[in-house]
């Protein structure tokens, strides 16, 4: 782990670009939610299958294709994010994605909705942002 | 439907790799500049998405047998690790914001598994 404690300390924030960041993140989990439900589908045709054929599938099969796909340009738009935001604060912002899947599968899937689950719902909202809109602000 | 004791063990252990994998990812990011060498070259960047490919392989592994309601909560903890992990290497500040932001998300994504069963 002692590599990254070299890592170059380029700290001049720029509000703006430290909001652009909250908001590509925020904007990425709605990617990440429809990878995961991909991910989900190509992984129930493995259930059995060892670590190789695993990695094998990634490539064969469509939907884990498809959503390990849309996992790289997420990749791609967090490691801009993070060049300009805080990693505390950006990483936990992904569980966003918890409320893109529940909804998803509510509306599409006919999950029952209940209200343990809008209560979460609810509250991982509210966490996102209590950390979007006040958490860069103790960080200087 | 039941969740095996595996499943959960190969989601938290895909959790917390993902959350290394965030650190070389940031070190990475700002080791870019307008070369391209600065990104083709970067073994932070290499290393961030090779473990974050080692966590979704561990993930498909874990939630091929499983309910995610059960799983998904697991994941959460990387969320903590990162916190404690943006101090270490980061210098980032801990503050009273982020404790409760992060303290949120967990309760939240708990009811939601509560929800789920």
């Amino acid at each position: 782990m002692t590599p990254a404690t070299t890592a170059p300390e380029v700290h001049v924030p720029d509000p703006a670009k430290r909001k652009l960041a909250i908001f590509i993140v925020l904007a990425c989990t709605l990617l990440v939610a429809i990878g995961q439900y991909l991910i989900k589908l190509g992984a129930n045709r493995l259930s059995h299958a060892g670590l190789v054929a695993t990695m094998i599938g990634i490539f064969t099969i469509p939907q884990l294709f498809a959503g390990y796909c849309l996992y790289g340009v997420f990749t791609v738009l967090f490691v801009y994010a993070l060049r300009h935001g805080e990693l505390s604060i950006l990483y936990p912002l992904i569980a966003l994605g918890y409320v893109w899947v529940t909804i998803t599968a509510v509306v599409a899937f006919h999950e029952s909705m209940n209200p343990f689950k809008i209560m979460g719902l609810l509250v991982i909202i509210l966490g996102v942002a209590v950390l979007g809109f006040g958490g860069g602000a103790g960080a200087e | 439907m039941t969740t095996p004791v595996s499943s959960m063990v190969l989601v938290l252990v895909g959790s917390v790799i993902g959350s290394v994998g965030a650190i070389f990812l940031k070190s990475g990011a700002h080791a870019v500049n307008r070369n391209w060498t600065s990104i083709a070259f970067n073994w932070r960047l290499a290393l961030g998405v090779g473990t974050y490919l080692a966590s979704s392989v561990l993930f498909v592994k874990g939630m091929s047998n499983g309910e995610l309601s059960v799983l998904f909560p697991l994941v959460s903890l990387g969320y903590v690790c990162t916190l404690v992990w943006s101090r270490l290497f980061f210098h980032e500040v801990i503050t009273k914001v982020k404790l409760a932001g992060v303290g949120l998300i967990l309760v939240g994504i708990t009811f939601l598994s509560l929800g789920s069963r």
